[in-house]
C-alpha cells in the first residue's frame, strides 16, 4: 500500500488546492454518473463536463505541486493525500443524489468556476491565467447546460419540479462556506495569485436569482449552517468517496494506463 | 546551401509533415488544420521546437499528438525534435483552417458557425436561429441540437429536420 503525503501549508499551495480540488471532487461525483444517466445524451454531458473539469484540476494541481516545493507531481496530490488535506468545499462532496441534485449543484459550482476563472485569467502566476483562459469558456458551456436543466425541471412537470425544489433546499446551505475569507485567501489576494472568494458572492447570487427566476424557484434564505470542507473539515460522505477514488492507485502505487 | 536556409527548409519540411498528422479523435483534420500548432523552431541545440496549445483542458488526445509529432518528424529525417505545450493563449475553435472547416462539413461534421469571441449572453433558449449551424449533408438550416455534448470533448450532437440526420457539431469555444 502507497504512503500518504503531507502537503506544504503555504498559503499559495493551499489556495490552489481549495480551487483544484473542487475541480477534482466535482468530477469524481459527475463521473460516477457512467452509465447510470437518465439518458444516454447526459450520459454523455456529465461525464464530458468531469473530463473538462479533471483536466482544470490537472492543470492546477500540477502548478500547486510546482509551488509547495516538494516536487509532488498532479497524482501524487489527487491520490495520495490525506481527507483532511482536501479543500474542496462541502458541497462538491456530497452524494450525487438523484438528477435534481446533480443539476443543482452543476449550476452551483458552474456560476461560481466561471466567475473565479474570470478572475483568474489575470492572475499574477502566469501558469494559473494561462489554466484559468481555457477553463472559462468550458465553464461558461456548463453553466449554460446546468441553466437550460434547471428550466428545463423548475418548468416541467409537478414530479421534477418538486424535486427541484427539494434538491435547491438541500444544497443551498452548503453555499455560504463558499463566500468565507480568511488568510489563505488574504493572502491570494495581496500577492496578485487570484482573488477572496468572497468577493464573488455578490455576482454569483445575481446569477442564480437570474437563472432560479427563469426557472420559475425562489431563491433561498440564508441559513445559519456553516460548512468547512475549504478548511479540510468534511462531512462523512468524503472519507468514503476517497477511499474509492484513491483505491487503484494505493493498492498498485504508480500505475497507469 | 547555406546553413540558414538549411534550418528554413527544415522548419519548412517540418511544416508539410505536420499536414500528414491527424487529430486521433476527428482524423479528417490533422494538427495544422485544426490550429494546434502554434509555432516550430530551430533551438540552439540543434533540435526543432513544436509548440501546440492544447484543444480542451481534459482532451485526452493531447499526449496521443504529442508523441505522434514527435515520431513523425522523426520518422521523416527532421528530429531531434521536442513538443512544448503552450496553454496561453487559449486555443479556439477560431484556429481551425478554412481548409479544416471544408474537410469537417465533408465529413458529415458541422464546422462551428460563429466566432467564440462573440460571447453570447446566457439564455435558457438555446434554440435561437442565428447559432444553428446549417447541416453537413443537405446543407439545411433547419437543425435542432440533441444533446450539448457529444462522442467527443469537442462536439455536439444535432439533427437536421429538412433531411431528417443526426450530425455532430464541433462546438465553439
Amino acid at each position: 500500500m502507497q504512503d500518504s503525503i503531507t502537503v506544504s501549508t503555504d498559503p499559495s499551495v493551499r489556495y490552489l488546492l481549495r480551487l483544484g480540488d473542487t475541480c477534482l471532487v466535482h468530477a469524481q461525483r459527475l463521473g460516477e454518473w457512467c452509465g447510470h444517466a437518465p439518458i444516454i445524451e447526459e450520459d454523455i454531458a456529465l461525464t464530458n463536463m468531469a473530463l473538462d473539469l479533471i483536466g482544470q484540476a490537472r492543470g492546477i494541481l500540477t502548478r500547486a505541486g510546482q509551488l509547495g516545493g516538494q516536487q509532488f507531481d498532479e497524482d501524487q496530490l489527487a491520490f495520495l493525500r490525506e481527507e483532511r488535506d482536501y479543500l474542496n468545499p462541502t458541497l462538491v462532496e456530497l452524494p450525487r443524489g438523484d438528477f435534481a441534485i446533480t443539476t443543482v449543484r452543476n449550476l452551483m459550482v458552474a456560476v461560481l468556476l466561471e466567475l473565479l476563472w474570470t478572475r483568474l485569467q489575470a492572475s499574477t502566476d502566469a501558469e494559473v491565467a494561462a489554466v484559468a483562459g481555457k477553463a472559462v469558456k468550458e465553464a461558461r458551456y456548463h453553466h449554460r447546460h446546468a441553466a437550460d436543466w434547471l428550466v428545463r425541471l423548475g418548468d416541467g412537470t409537478a414530479e421534477s419540479r418538486r424535486r427541484i425544489e427539494a434538491a435547491l433546499h438541500r444544497l443551498w446551505p452548503y453555499s455560504r462556506e463558499l463566500f468565507q475569507s480568511d488568510a489563505i485567501d488574504d493572502a491570494a489576494s495581496a500577492s496578485g495569485l487570484g482573488p477572496r472568494w468572497a468577493e464573488l458572492r455578490d455576482p454569483w447570487l445575481a446569477v442564480m436569482r437570474d437563472a432560479l427566476g427563469a426557472a420559475g424557484l425562489e431563491m433561498p434564505a440564508e441559513t445559519a449552517f456553516l460548512s468547512f470542507g475549504r478548511m479540510g473539515i468534511h462531512s462523512e460522505h468524503m472519507g468514503h468517496m476517497l477511499a474509492e477514488m484513491q483505491y487503484l492507485q494505493r493498492s498498485y502505487p504508480g500505475g497507469a494506463w | 546551401m547555406t546553413t540558414a536556409a538549411a534550418s528554413e527548409a527544415r522548419v519548412a519540411s517540418a511544416w508539410s509533415v505536420l499536414d500528414g498528422v491527424p487529430d486521433p479523435e476527428v482524423p479528417v483534420l490533422s494538427v495544422r488544420d485544426l490550429g494546434m500548432v502554434r509555432s516550430i523552431e530551430l533551438a540552439s541545440d540543434g533540435g526543432l521546437d513544436v509548440v501546440l496549445t492544447p484543444t480542451y483542458s481534459g482532451c485526452p488526445a493531447t499526449e496521443v499528438i504529442g508523441r505522434s509529432v514527435i515520431e513523425a518528424l522523426d520518422v521523416a529525417g527532421l528530429g531531434p525534435v521536442r513538443v512544448i505545450l503552450r496553454r496561453a493563449p487559449a486555443w479556439t475553435t477560431d484556429w481551425i483552417s478554412d481548409e479544416g472547416r471544408r474537410k469537417l462539413r465533408e465529413y458529415g461534421i458541422a464546422p462551428p458557425v460563429h466566432s467564440s469571441d462573440d460571447v453570447v449572453p446566457i439564455r435558457f433558449f438555446r434554440d435561437a436561429a442565428s447559432t444553428r449551424p446549417s447541416c453537413p449533408h443537405c446543407g439545411s438550416f433547419d437543425t435542432e441540437q440533441i444533446s450539448a455534448f457529444g462522442s467527443t470533448a469537442c462536439k455536439a450532437l444535432w439533427r437536421c429536420r429538412a433531411c431528417g440526420e443526426p450530425f455532430d457539431y464541433f462546438k465553439p469555444i
